[in-house]
């Protein structure tokens, strides 16, 4: 079978968004960006399916900048067959990537679209979930384990109250939570095996273009801070000022 | 225009995210119904109606929305929307699974975890983990909005919707329901509690975690929580995290227990009226945001801790 792998690149999780004192955005300007780490999740998860047997070729799929080749790199240095970047400078909605992926779904017609929950960026949590609808194939969001036999993908998800196990007729839409795997770290042959890889560039029109924008941004601002109290210097004054100063306990 | 909130239950009592997400929905709009979603949900339905300034209550029932699948839910929900200019959603593992799909399927844009109602059209809410907040505007005839529950007051009660059943939609044919593994506790939910404690990574072992977390817990009669470290490492479960990607609180007292305090953390917690921290790392973050911090090895400070909260409650 076939696994379908969209990958975001993001502002690296290690670095403090900053926003732009014009409060149009968060500033990317020279910061490091990396695979988000949901889809490097995602990515490992195929690539393991990919070692059991269970699947036998595994595309990503990548909408960004020409930079956003390297992201395509990571993943195919993981263990990932063949890319496709959807070449735009525009950071088109949730609705419309999830558009664009079902038009590349139709094309490469995947058994799987694994992919990640939510990109750190936006936090949205919804592109998956819209795929879904929109190819009217059942979802499985927040997956922590996840096992395929025959044509049906047995999920354990994370949920509010603890653990919840579906089982989906492929195909469907699976997205990654933090717990679903722990990605590998690509070796160095692996990294210059990668390099041979195919990369397709495409263009938005080459799927069905891009719609009109359904939100607009007013402002990005930073959240209101704040401030550090005191230092206490024994558990019993901690437990006086909480009860005394702050009167919560 | 007319607004649509979805109920968060569990089939059995309705949840306080849903009287919060009404506030959210009067801010929009005087017409506002909530729908129950879900299987034997009269109670839940009778407990909705009460909720002051809801005009009337829908009932959607059948075995895949008791389950809340979301296709099921999505499938049923979808239609009414024809009859309403929003939906608002608390932003639960349930909210967050249908909620764009709804959007999807009415071809609007969701609009994700929201924090605040500028306008009709105009909507406040966190990205990049709580370290920007994003003020959007949406220009769709329809809205799909997931609400962060904690940011908004709990609309009272005294109100007497009438309760009308609606069609459940189609179920959910592709997908089955295997089972579920759900924590059972006696303790406050960690979403809702007034007082939570949480545990990092410096516990080392689910035995440590459980010896020293849940003693101080149920004598604050606080709800329990974990960094994502914490969980990672096997010390408590899933649905105890706190932080980007877990849960997010907002109690009276988040006390946080060799938690050094990453962003991804923060941005779970940093809107609890009063942070209290206690970590052997004078240098963590988390004494950046903590209103009292206790700069001590857990070991020590929690028996001396339990020792005088003996003594005030006492």
């Amino acid at each position: 079978m076939k696994i379908l792998a969209p990958v975001k690149r993001v502002l690296d999780y290690n670095v403090k968004a900053r926003v732009k004192s014009d409060q149009s955005g968060v500033d990317l300007a020279n910061m490091k960006m990396a695979m988000n780490p949901f889809c490097e999740i995602a990515v490992e998860e195929a690539v393991r399916l990919k070692e059991k047997g269970v699947a036998e070729e595994i595309v990503v799929v990548s909408i960004g900048p020409i930079q956003a080749q390297e992201t395509i790199r990571t993943a195919l240095a993981m263990g990932a067959d063949r890319g496709i970047l959807i070449q735009t400078d525009a950071d088109p909605e949730p609705l419309e990537v999830a558009k664009l992926l079902k038009a590349v779904a139709l094309a490469e017609e995947p058994s799987l679209i694994l992919m990640g929950k939510q990109a750190i960026d936006g936090d949205n949590n919804a592109v998956g979930q819209m795929l879904s609808a929109l190819l009217d194939w059942p979802q499985a969001t927040f997956a922590s384990s996840l096992e395929v036999a025959g044509a049906v993908a047995k999920v354990t998800r994370e949920v509010d109250g603890g653990l919840q196990t579906l089982e989906l007729d492929l195909p469907a839409v699976i997205t990654a939570d933090l717990r679903l795997n722990e990605p590998r770290y690509a070796s160095l042959p692996n990294i210059m095996k990668a390099k041979k890889k195919t990369i397709d560039i495409k263009t938005v029109d080459d799927y069905g273009g891009l719609g009109s924008a359904h939100l607009s941004v007013k402002k990005v601002a930073e959240p209101p801070k704040r401030v550090g109290g005191v230092k206490v210097d024994s558990a019993a004054t901690l437990v006086s000022k909480l009860k005394t100063e702050a009167g919560v306990i | 225009m007319a607004v649509l909130v979805f109920a968060d239950h569990d089939n059995l009592t309705l949840k306080d995210n849903t009287h919060k997400t009404v506030t959210a929905a009067l801010a929009l709009s005087g017409d506002v119904d909530i729908l129950v979603a879900g299987q034997g949900v009269s109670g839940v339905a009778a407990e909705a109606a009460k909720i002051a300034g809801v005009r009337k209550v829908l009932t959607a029932e059948s075995e895949a929305l008791g389950r809340q699948i979301a296709e099921a839910v999505a499938a049923a929900v979808t239609p009414l929307m024809a009859d309403y200019d929003a939906l608002l959603v608390p932003a639960t593992s349930v909210g967050k699974n249908f909620a764009p799909r709804v959007a999807a399927l009415l071809d609007v844009a969701p609009i994700s975890e929201i924090i605040e109602v500028v306008d009709a059209q105009t909507f406040t809410r966190p990205i990049y983990a709580g370290n920007a907040l994003e003020t959007v505007v949406s220009s769709d005839p329809k809205k799909v909005i997931t609400v962060r529950a904690t940011a908004f007051k709990a609309a009272g009660e005294g109100g007497s919707a009438a309760i009308t059943a609606v069609d459940p939609g189609p179920g959910a044919p592709k997908t089955r329901f295997v089972s579920d593994e759900l924590v059972k506790s006696d303790r406050p939910e960690l979403a809702g509690a007034k007082i939570v404690v949480s545990g990092g990574r410096a516990l080392g072992s689910a035995e440590e975690f459980q010896r020293v977390i849940e003693p101080l817990a149920d004598k604050l009669g606080a709800a329990v929580g974990a960094s994502r470290a914490a969980v990672d490492a096997g010390y408590a479960p899933n649905d105890y995290q706190v932080g980007q990607t877990g849960k997010v609180v907002a109690p009276q007292l988040y006390v946080a227990i060799g938690i050094s305090g990453a962003i991804q953390h923060l941005a779970g917690m940093k809107d609890s009226k009063v942070i209290v921290a206690v970590n052997k790392d004078g240098d963590a973050p988390i004494f950046q945001v903590a209103d009292y911090g206790l700069v001590a090895d857990y070991k020590t400070a929690i028996p001396e801790l339990m020792a005088a909260l003996e003594t005030v409650k006492a």
